[in-house]
């Protein structure tokens, strides 16, 4: 194959480009340059790195469920809104079952694990009836799924009257206060407070904890197993592994973080977001794991840290900083820019998973 | 099977492509499936919405004038085997630009809409070039990657029009830039050129209204893309489409040829994007063009088109069906559950879930083949090695 030779060099510059990571290295230095900035234009230091560790706790565990899918070769989730509508049925059940407070949490975990388990299992075996295809399909079995809710939200017979529409008494409303029930549930634990600036301990504890989960399953040997069906399939074939079983569990263990992260991203934001809310859901977390330097087939639990620090940093310094600058609000428009392109510049890179 | 893993996603692509003669049949039932699902669920709602006939069709070719141009800029892309190109939103977002233009210098009616149009061509060719040379970067994923493509570029369209439309670009008048000086308003009025393409030899029949001048604008796109495909050009596409390596030892220039697919499909979709506006009447500055490509798509695909696969004819029963599931469906699902919304909410759910299905058809359709041809294609392989 001339092709292959001609790739293969080519491959070489892309891998050269790749890891000096063009692309990371701007946008790093972009965030370095509005932490530089934000002083002299007048922003709260303190306030913005704890709101830049605060959303970083919100989104760290959703970012977090793209691993074990990266690792498998099934690629990007774009169907995480499948674990999300999972978390979303957990949390609404729980409320609907009468628990409060912070017992509403792990209740909601709970329910919302077989949903997850069940959802994913299907999901995953759809996945492995169209190998090769995974990304597209994904994305469009989360947008079903979404749609699909957003007729349930209505139908199903929920009754507490903290969520249903006040006038009509059923239908989910589409945003659901979660005062008296899991709001803080994790970052209010143990939370330091120095002046304006504040750090939710018991919801970095808790993605610790769920990272070193995963690093540690990582380093099993089921873990292991997974890592090699990623990145030679027909490797792991040949050393016994059932590849199907472990796409599988990938996408079963992908979908049941979504469905966490949700929770945990609802506990610091203290609503409960229905409808069409989980729709675009999959974009933020895929950007913030590729900007922290993963590609379609390898991610780290460091790239996880260090791409939602990135990406959540940009999301809360762009507005106040750009305000103060130039007057304009255009932080939406950047973030979409930027996590978009770093989409782009992902796909456009050669996969070397597939390649014997 | 393990061979079919070990080749790259672009090489299975093609090879999966390569062979599908055989089991036309299965084929035939296949690519079927959606076009006679989709007439069970008209057949079922149109009784339950009670309306009228004369509504329905009226309903129908307004519908159908809106929307064929823009179905029809799906094909070429389909024909050069790049899938669905869920980048056509380029083209939208290029029209729109030139309509806001044309809105500002106050030019109305037909006059206003060909300029549109002639400003939309050259926007449209360098976004579809910029969506060809990143498609040709991601073989084998095109469909993913035009779809965050047109994330991306609307990043860029905000970027334009809400920031520097105005500032740095010059937009004169109030009524379509925002109050704070620079920006455009959330809705542009195309009020002055509403309608004025449908209504040119308009033909009213039974309180039936045929949009005689739209359709005659499609007419003449169907013919330049029948006539297309017989071209030198066109036919390069074809070979393209079938075998990318194959076309390339016989010669053509296949990047080439992938980017004029692209780029012809972006302008096609931007003119469809003004006709599709004139009907409507005004333009929703930051959300018109952002549902146009998956409506689009899943028309094409209800006609029974598949991602390799589309004619003329998958667009017009495409948008037929559709379009009657759209009108049918918010008024059989309130009266059905006594709630508005379900009905809203059930025919997006069917729009998502028909791209969901002709995808997954699609992709099992090509493993199936392959796997039927797997001890060839290990041959082959073994001799390109």
């Amino acid at each position: 194959m001339e092709e292959t030779k001609t790739k293969t060099f080519r491959d070489r510059i892309a891998s050269f480009v790749e890891s000096f990571g063009v692309p990371r290295l701007i946008i790093a230095g972009f965030l370095l340059a509005l932490f530089i900035a934000a002083p002299f234009v007048g922003a709260d230091l303190p306030t913005q790195i704890s709101n830049t560790i605060n959303r970083f706790c919100w989104n760290g565990i959703l970012v977090l469920a793209m691993v074990p899918m990266v690792h498998s070769g099934c690629g990007l989730n774009f169907g995480l809104p499948l674990g999300i509508i999972s978390g979303l049925l957990g949390a609404t059940l729980s409320i609907e079952l009468g628990f409060t407070g912070a017992l509403s949490f792990f209740a909601a975990i709970v329910i919302s694990t077989p949903f997850a388990l069940i959802l994913g299992a299907g999901y995953g075996w759809l996945l492995n009836k169209i190998k090769g295809g995974e990304m597209m399909i994904a994305t469009y079995v989360g947008f079903s799924s979404v749609s699909f809710m957003c007729m349930m939200w209505l139908l199903l017979p929920y009754h507490s009257p903290n969520m249903v529409w006040g006038l009509s008494g059923k239908g989910l409303r589409t945003t659901i206060s979660l005062e008296g029930y899991y709001n803080q549930a994790l970052s209010g634990f143990l939370r330091i407070q120095i002046g304006n600036f504040s750090i939710p301990t018991g919801a970095l504890l808790f993605f610790a904890f769920m990272a070193f989960c995963m690093w540690a399953f990582l380093h099993t040997k089921t873990g292991t197993a997974m890592t090699a069906v990623g990145s030679n399939p027909s490797f792991a074939r040949a050393a016994g592994i059932n590849v199907n079983k472990i796409r599988m569990l990938s996408v079963i263990m992908s979908t049941w973080l979504g469905a966490v992260g949700i929770l945990v991203y609802e506990q610091g934001f203290g609503f409960i977001q229905l409808y069409m809310a989980p729709f675009y859901m999959a974009l933020p977390a895929v950007s913030a794991i590729l900007i922290g330097g993963a590609s379609v087939n390898k991610a780290t639990i460091m790239n996880v840290i260090i791409g939602t620090i990135l990406f959540q940093g940009i999301v809360t310094m762009t507005p106040t900083v750009m305000n103060n600058v130039i007057h304009m609000d255009m932080s939406e428009v950047i973030r979409i820019i930027a996590s978009q392109g770093m989409i782009l510049y992902a796909l456009t890179r050669k996969s070397e998973g597939g390649k014997s | 099977m393990s061979n079919e893993n070990a080749t790259t996603k672009g090489n299975v692509l093609q090879t999966g492509q390569q062979k599908k003669k055989g089991n036309s049949l299965l084929n035939l039932l296949a690519s079927n499936t959606v076009p006679i699902m989709f007439i069970i669920i008209c057949a079922v709602c149109i009784p339950i919405s009670g309306f009228s006939p004369a509504y329905l069709i009226n309903e129908i070719l307004t519908r159908m004038g809106r929307n064929t141009f823009l179905i029809l800029a799906l094909l070429i892309p389909i024909m050069a085997g790049m899938g669905l190109n869920f980048g056509m939103t380029l083209g939208a977002m290029a029209a729109e630009i030139g309509l806001i233009f044309v809105s500002d210098w106050q030019i109305y009616g037909i006059p206003g809409m060909v300029l549109a149009m002639i400003i939309s061509i050259p926007i449209s060719m360098l976004l579809g070039l910029i969506c060809g040379k990143i498609l040709n970067a991601a073989k084998g994923r095109e469909m993913v990657a035009s779809y965050i493509i047109s994330f991306f570029i609307n990043g860029i369209y905000q970027l334009i029009v809400l920031y520097m439309m105005g500032s740095i670009i010059p937009i004169k008048h109030t009524t379509v830039k925002l109050p704070r000086g620079y920006g455009i308003r959330n809705t542009v009025s195309l009020l002055n050129m509403r309608q004025k393409l449908d209504d040119l030899l308009a033909i009213n029949v039974k309180g039936v209204k045929i949009p005689v001048a739209t359709f005659i604008v499609i007419g003449l796109l169907c013919l330049f893309i029948v006539w297309f495909r017989k071209t030198k050009l066109g036919q390069d596409m074809r070979a393209v489409g079938q075998d990318m390596e194959v076309a390339r030892d016989a010669g053509i220039d296949v990047e080439r040829t992938r980017i004029i697919s692209i780029l012809m499909s972006t302008v096609i979709a931007g003119f469809g994007m003004v006709i599709y506006l004139q009907n409507m009447g005004n333009l929703s500055t930051y959300s018109s063009h952002s549902q146009i490509g998956m409506f689009a798509i899943a028309a094409l695909l209800v006609g029974g088109a598949s991602v390799d696969k589309a004619s003329i004819g998958n667009v017009f029963l495409g948008v037929t069906l559709f379009h009657l599931m759209f009108i049918v469906a918010p008024s059989a699902g309130a009266k059905i559950t006594g709630d508005s919304m379900i009905g809203e909410y059930f025919r997006v759910f069917v729009s998502y879930a028909v791209i969901t299905i002709a995808l997954i058809m699609y992709e099992t359709k090509k493993r199936r083949e392959k796997s039927q041809m797997a001890e060839l294609l290990a041959a082959e392989q073994e001799a390109d090695a």
